[in-house]
């Protein structure tokens, strides 16, 4: 028997740790520990539900897994073989308790090709991740192929870059085996810094091994022996997990010289970001791992002809590389076979904000955004209105409930005025203002822009002020055509794609939200009541008894007492001073009448 | 600039951490990893001092720890809490929390308390998004936040 810990980072917020540790005392003092195993694996993806315990092999998926359960579910299930029913999840639609993952709403329409592994096997230990496959399509590739034969079945296969460009993997491959030189790289971007993913992070951090593979498999077709991985140095779990996964694979002969006995030699090595989304781009990212300010340069060249130390390097990011060893076990045409029109296999999503499923997911290129929303994300948080689903982060846009039965692929969703980017996926409700949604990714453009190009980094600046002049309500209608002139010069000018990119959510919430942008200018209103300039606080004289409670919370002296007397009230009722109101609603947090509204 | 003597003590840790990358300036970036890992920020002194050993400009050096957020010229309080302002916990709620946090301790964002004891900073996405709005004090992870909870919170370490 198997009992499968998910040792996700969000997971073990959720004291995943202590659980692991509990079933392990317990298990110990039953005299159990050899029947059992306890294993820490990655992500299971439905955080929502977190902290997990998988019971194998009769998969039963227990959710919301509290410390003190343990004992229960090993008294009870393990011991007993009954199922703990009130820690199964349960369908909020017939309120029916499910114990296979199989039948639930969240997992039912996934596909999980590039998460294989993750929540199956300990991430930590070789042999589970070989008897599940791995390492299998790096001996196909040395013993049975030769390398221009793996680059055309990755180019047949049809998969593109999941960093969120979408440019094709074994063109890429292709163009930087056509340099041939002494010395050659390949390069694992694995520096996620959209604000909302964590994606790679839960491929690295639940399947290390198939990164590891995928590289050996990289060098092997482009004819490199150096591989590098650039990992942000905020994930040390991940950075952890993958140091364990090299050193095992260097142990079995899996990296290094002469791997498998066939003369081909190929080794990893780490090296850390240090926090600049920039790092993102391919020549910003090889300027930072050679020590330099992560600033992009103007491509040709090309890093597949000069990049690591001015060698030909090949860059894919993490997820690309997940999907490379089962496309070569299982055949180009298995993984063409999924899919849609020109975007083949899977997509994974980290799905966050106002949704009731949030969690990592991954589904065929074409599905709806309706059904990962209403299917797989279970519907808005409290029944609430869908307002946007934001995708591509930074990069990207938001797209409205028009665009929800779009199937979702990279052409269809920068044909929407989005992209497919990294993998974000953040839903929002009515309490969201879609221009402070637009300020808030313009913010962080702002702090990453690296300052090289004057359009990035003046442009952007002048973009946000006139932002914030708007939901200050200050905003004039001109202010939203300069908006728009100035999106369209900063896209045709900057110099690297997070410049070009970066007025992506401006431009689509005037496009989608054009009603709210007038709002703000012309009636001074904020519908989401997000905007704090734009409120008013508000006594209802006749609700309020006068108890003072909010003069008292008031940090800003701005209520004091009227002389008008409610009737059936003793004191007289309270007015707040809006010229002195700082909106920070200590006095509604004080009423317990119910009498303090924001207009 | 104040003048900060290095003890001897951190003076060759730090010429340690040098030849341990071989003194090479490529390795600048891991250089200071190690170094603000070990003293939680990067002074000017030291960087003045890596620059040395590794034989390139300061100016290189101060170049490559203003450009990376990661790095650090400010100490960090004893116990640094990081509100995480990515997407997932924006949309729920986070910049109130961040308000309650500034309230409650008195500073502003990358500031000390008086008593050295907090530090606040904002951060990107630590990836814990199904837990939103989070915030991060020291290692410890705090998930579904709520400016209610925010004394709680900051009660544990007082």
């Amino acid at each position: 028997m198997h009992v499968l810990v998910c040792g996700g980072t969000g997971c073990q917020a959720s004291a995943s740790a202590q659980i692991i540790e509990n079933f392990q005392q317990i298990l110990a003092a039953k005299g159990l520990q050899d029947e059992v195993q306890v294993v820490r694996t990655g992500c299971f993806g439905f955080c929502e539900k977190g902290p997990i315990v998988k019971i194998m092999p009769d998969n039963t998926f227990y959710t919301q897994v509290k410390p003190e359960d343990v004992e229960k579910i090993i008294n009870e299930h393990i011991i007993k073989g009954r199922k703990v029913t009130d820690l199964l999840y349960m369908d909020p639609e017939n309120r029916e308790h499910v114990s296979d993952s199989k039948h639930m709403g969240f997992y039912r329409k996934q596909l999980r090709i590039a998460l294989r592994n993750c929540g199956f096997i300990n991430p930590e230990n070789i042999d589970e991740c070989i008897s599940r496959g791995g390492y299998e399509a790096l001996g196909k590739c040395l013993t049975e192929m030769t390398p221009q034969q793996v680059v055309d079945e990755i180019t047949k296969s049809g998969l593109r870059g999941r960093g969120g460009a979408g440019f094709p993997t074994g063109v890429k491959w292709g163009l930087c085996a056509k340099n041939k030189c002494d010395e050659m790289y390949v390069i694992c971007n694995a520096d996620e810094g959209d604000p909302g993913a964590f994606m790679d992070r839960s491929i690295m951090e639940g399947d290390p091994h198939s990164i590891v593979e995928a590289m050996a498999i990289c060098g092997y077709a482009i004819g490199a022996s150096h591989g590098l991985v650039y990992i942000r140095a905020e994930y040390p779990l991940a950075i952890h997990r993958l140091q364990i996964a090299i050193a095992q694979a260097r142990e079995y002969g899996l990296l290094g010289n002469d791997i498998l006995g066939t003369g081909f030699n190929f080794d990893i090595e780490l090296r850390y970001g240090a926090g600049a989304f920039v790092c993102g781009e391919e020549t910003a990212l090889i300027h930072s791992m050679e020590g330099k300010r992560g600033e992009p340069t103007l491509k040709p060249p090309f890093p597949a002809v000069s990049g690591y130390m001015a060698k030909p390097s090949n860059v894919n990011n993490v997820e690309t590389f997940a999907n490379v060893p089962i496309i070569i076990t299982k055949g180009a045409d298995w993984f063409a076979s999924i899919g849609y029109e020109k975007s083949k296999g899977t997509k994974v999503f980290a799905l966050a904000g106002q949704i009731n499923n949030v969690g990592l997911i991954e589904v065929p290129m074409g599905t709806t955004l309706r059904d990962i929303i209403y299917e797989i994300g279970g519907g808005i948080k409290g029944g609430r209105k869908f307002k946007a689903v934001q995708t591509g982060g930074p990069s990207g846009g938001c797209l409205t409930e028009k665009h929800l039965d779009t199937a979702i692929d990279y052409e269809s969703l920068a044909a929407a005025g989005s992209m497919m980017g990294s993998g974000g996926m953040v839903v929002m409700d009515d309490t969201s203002c879609m221009v402070a949604i637009a300020k808030f990714y313009l913010e962080f453009t702002c702090e990453e822009s690296c300052g090289k190009c004057s359009p990035c980094r003046i442009g952007n600046k002048r973009m946000l002020e006139i932002l914030t002049k708007i939901t200050e309500g200050n905003g004039t209608m001109d202010d939203l055509q300069e908006l728009r002139n100035l999106a369209a010069v900063i896209k045709d000018t900057a110099l690297c794609g997070l410049g070009q990119t970066s007025p992506n959510p401006v431009l689509s919430t005037l496009d989608n939200f054009w009603d709210e942008y007038v709002e703000h200018v012309v009636d001074k209103k904020c519908r989401a009541g997000v905007c704090k300039k734009l409120m008013s606080y508000v006594i209802d004289k006749d609700k309020c008894i006068g108890c003072g409670k909010c003069a008292k919370n008031c940090p800003a002296d701005a209520i004091s007492k009227t002389d008008y007397i409610a009737e059936g009230h003793k004191l007289p009722s309270m007015v707040i001073d809006s010229t002195k109101c700082i909106k920070c609603g200590a006095c509604i947090a004080g009423c317990k009448f119910g009498a303090i509204s924001v207009k | 600039m104040a003048v900060i003597k290095l003890s001897e003590a951190k003076v060759n840790f730090i010429k340690d951490v040098c030849k341990s990358f071989g003194n090479k300036p490529g390795e600048v970036i891991n250089v200071l990893h190690k170094v603000q890992g070990e003293y939680g920020y990067l002074p000017a002194e030291v960087q003045e001092l890596v620059a040395k050993e590794l034989g390139i400009p300061v100016s290189r050096v101060y170049g490559i720890v203003s450009f990376y957020s990661f790095f650090t010229m400010t100490p960090k309080g004893e116990h640094p809490i990081s509100v995480c302002l990515g997407t997932a916990c924006y949309v729920r709620g986070a910049e109130k929390v961040l308000d309650e946090l500034k309230r409650q301790l008195g500073i502003g964002v990358g500031e000390v308390t008086p008593d050295g004891k907090f530090s606040l900073n904002c951060l990107r996405c630590v990836g814990a998004c199904g837990l939103a709005p989070v915030i991060e004090v020291g290692e410890k992870v705090y998930g579904r936040m709520t400016p209610d909870r925010v004394k709680d919170v900051l009660a544990e370490y007082k």
